[in-house]
């Protein structure tokens, strides 16, 4: 098979893990040699009819698979097309589209092949001929196989930017139902190994000694659940989520609506689920992470353990805690400001910069873009208070639906926010 | 009415003296119009502002406001010096006004940083290098059409990545030649001066193609954030009409034949955070 024919195959069969970050590694560049740079920011370098941002290389050094996991494209019962790149095809490609600024780096899984250790040797190899023979200096993000032996996954932490190993499914039911051979005790030992190495090394560079601190992951580790193709509510999800941010310090959760597949395993639900799901999934992740919510508490804004599918969730829990609004903009703490429908992290601090030179008006939002619909029935403001009964009526949740622009917005954000 | 005319359309540094000259001379921004040579002053030029002493008192001006001032002044609009001017006059007597970002002409020269920052950011991401042989050896050239004037100041970034390259960012406003030892400016160039393919290209557009999934189509959110106006300098973009109209197919076929049962949500117009 030529080149061209193996890249079309494992860029393919790679298409189903979300992640694509290229951000919030070390800072390097080639000033003083070698190839590449990375300064923080991630940079999606094109975009595809899916919506999705194409910043790494993303391919599978091989979609040949001794796995049977009913959900994946790659699985052994399926008849696709089996391929592997050589490591050194790999490397030319990566080099080749860097060179000419199409990607940050690579970002590489593979089906497992012989062994996990085998396999996971396989992709070291990959990432060390990139660093150590041609210096390169771009970003690398490394499937790690869970059961592969410590050392190699110490390895791979010295050669790549992030490290990242798919939870897969929500409940450990679905697991063992969906990927047999699979074993959850096993993923989460592997996290908390990698979560140990990134935080040694966070810490070593944090204290000035003489000897280089020990590189590990610096962009760390994040890992990737399926959303449908199980009963799994939004219930088990999140709270999935949550105890891996806090277990495991986590960088992201990804969330992949399970997406149809050729040749699909009758395990699966034959529709996948509305995109809607999975955005308010990415936006109920936000909120748990940079709003100060709860987990309990961003499940009450919808009902029976789904999200609101039809309004974005800091909106729906406002309007289930009616009594808690309207907040005097001028008044309002920090954390009671981020509960406000329609305003954004960013948006807070502007407001809290201009009140203490002036009091901050409704026009005032106007001119920082914030969608005045969405805040006006929740604030007070020197020139606004919501009309009499508007916040208790039963129509504000009509309301607030009629533009529907938003809940029309499936897509994710996690590419151009990333952290 | 005095004229200043600073040296490059995002002469900040100029601009910066300029104006500490002429706060020290009391002059007001209506007495001031700001030029550069790709805005000359033309035939009604005034005469350059008086000459004043150095060490003249100018208010002091928060480091937040510097960063955006020196972003905004890349931005193509011609009213961005004696905007920043005016509002450092008027800093003098509203000390706070610099810190305010919810006041009209502040809220404005956000938008201007912000427009700069987005149309760097563009460049860094969707500049594309075609490499040529030359009698010294590869070289690597992209033609690209940045919004503002931006060349001087993101060629760095193209250094600290490519150092090892020998590469030239031609664009129609200016363009920056990298050799291994320094950075040199020129005049803006045409398109028909940048290589017209690279054999990559080709391997590239294949990628495209696969990471794709057709079954998630949502090209306004594909537009919103890779807008039309660059895709006839990106390689791949060529091929986006073909992979949308071949996407259902593609989905109908994956589901075994059956025509796809779930409607796919429009992409958003603009995306934001709530």
């Amino acid at each position: 098979m030529d080149l061209r024919a193996k890249l079309a195959l494992l860029a393919d069969a790679a298409k189903y893990d979300a992640s694509c970050a290229s951000s919030g590694t070390e800072k390097r560049d080639s000033r003083a040699g070698g190839l590449g740079s990375t300064e923080g920011m991630g940079i999606c370098h094109a975009y595809a009819p899916d919506g999705r941002c194409v910043s790494l290389l993303k391919v599978l050094l091989t979609n040949s698979c001794i796995f049977d996991c009913a959900y994946c494209i790659n699985r052994k019962s399926s008849d696709v097309r089996r391929a592997r790149f050589t490591v050194e095809e790999l490397v030319r490609l990566t080099l080749a589209f860097y060179r000419r600024n199409y990607i940050e780096g690579l970002f590489l899984s593979s089906g497992i092949i012989r062994s996990s250790d085998y396999t996971m040797e396989q992709l070291i190899r990959v990432a060390r001929t990139l660093r150590e023979e041609h210096g390169f200096l771009g970003y690398i993000h490394l499937k790690t196989i869970p059961d592969a032996a410590p050392e190699l996954l110490a390895e791979a932490g010295r050669w790549a930017d992030r490290l990242s190993i798919n939870i897969e499914l929500p409940q450990v039911r679905s697991l063992k139902e969906l990927a047999p051979e699979k074993d959850l005790a096993g993923i989460h030992g592997a996290m908390g190994n990698l979560s140990g190495h990134i935080a040694e090394a966070k810490e070593a560079r944090r204290t000035p000694t003489r000897a280089a601190p020990p590189r590990f992951a610096p962009a760390g580790q994040s890992t990737q659940m399926i959303v449908g193709a199980d009963d799994s509510d939004d219930r088990h999800i999140l709270g999935t989520s949550d105890a891996l941010y806090k277990k495991f310090g986590l960088k992201r959760v990804y969330y992949s609506g399970f997406s149809p597949i050729p040749d699909a395993s009758a395990k699966l639900p034959p529709a996948p689920p509305p995109l809607l799901r999975e955005h308010r999934l990415y936006q109920a992740d936000w909120l748990l992470r940079f709003y100060g919510f709860e987990t309990q508490e961003i499940l009450a804004g919808g009902e029976g353990g789904m999200l609101d599918l039809e309004l974005d969730p800091k909106l729906a829990w406002a309007l289930k805690h009616r009594a808690l609004f309207p907040l005097d903009l001028n008044r309002a703490s920090r954390e009671a400001l981020l509960r406000i429908p329609g305003l954004g992290a960013r948006n807070v601090d502007r407001i809290l910069a201009a009140r203490r030179y002036s009091s901050v008006r409704l026009a005032d939002l106007a001119r920082l873009r914030v969608p005045l619909k969405k805040v006006s029935p929740f604030i007070l403001a020197p020139d606004h208070r919501p009309a009499r009964g508007q916040l208790d009526s039963a129509g504000l949740r009509r309301q607030l639906l009629a533009p529907s622009a938003f809940a029309q917005a499936a897509k994710p954000r996690q590419l151009a926010l990333d952290v | 009415m005095y004229s200043v005319t600073l040296e490059s359309p995002a002469d900040f540094a100029g601009w910066r003296e300029a104006a500490r000259g002429l706060l020290g001379a009391g002059i007001p921004p209506e007495a001031v119009s700001w030029h550069s040579p790709a805005e000359p002053a033309g035939l009604f030029a005034g005469p350059p502002p008086p000459d004043v002493p150095a060490q003249s008192a100018i208010p002091p001006v928060p480091r937040d406001f510097l960063e955006m001032a020196e972003r905004a002044a890349r931005h193509s609009d011609p009213e961005r010096f004696a905007l920043l001017y005016g509002l450092l006059w008027d800093a003098r007597r509203a000390p706070g006004l610099l810190r305010t970002p919810t006041e009209p002409r502040m809220a404005r020269l956000e938008a201007m940083a912000r427009a700069v920052k987005r149309d760097a950011h563009k460049m860094h991401a969707f500049l594309r290098f075609r490499e040529i042989d030359t009698p010294e050896g590869p070289r690597s050239v992209a033609w690209f059409e940045p919004e503002h004037h931006i060349v001087e100041a993101e060629a760095g970034f193209f250094q600290r990545r490519f150092a090892a390259l020998r590469w030239s960012i031609l664009t129609p406003r200016r363009c920056a030649h990298w050799d291994g030892a320094e950075i040199r400016f020129a005049e803006g160039a045409r398109r028909a001066d940048a290589p017209a393919d690279d054999a990559a290209e080709d391997l590239w557009r294949t990628y495209f193609a696969s990471i794709f999934n057709p079954a998630r189509l949502k090209p306004d959110a594909m537009r919103a954030e890779m807008p039309k106006k660059y895709w006839k300098n990106l390689p791949e973009a060529r091929i986006i009409p073909a992979l949308m109209q071949g996407a259902s197919g593609r989905v109908r076929a994956m589901l075994g034949q059956e025509p796809a049962s779930q409607p796919q949500p429009p992409g958003p117009r603009r995306r934001r955070k709530d």
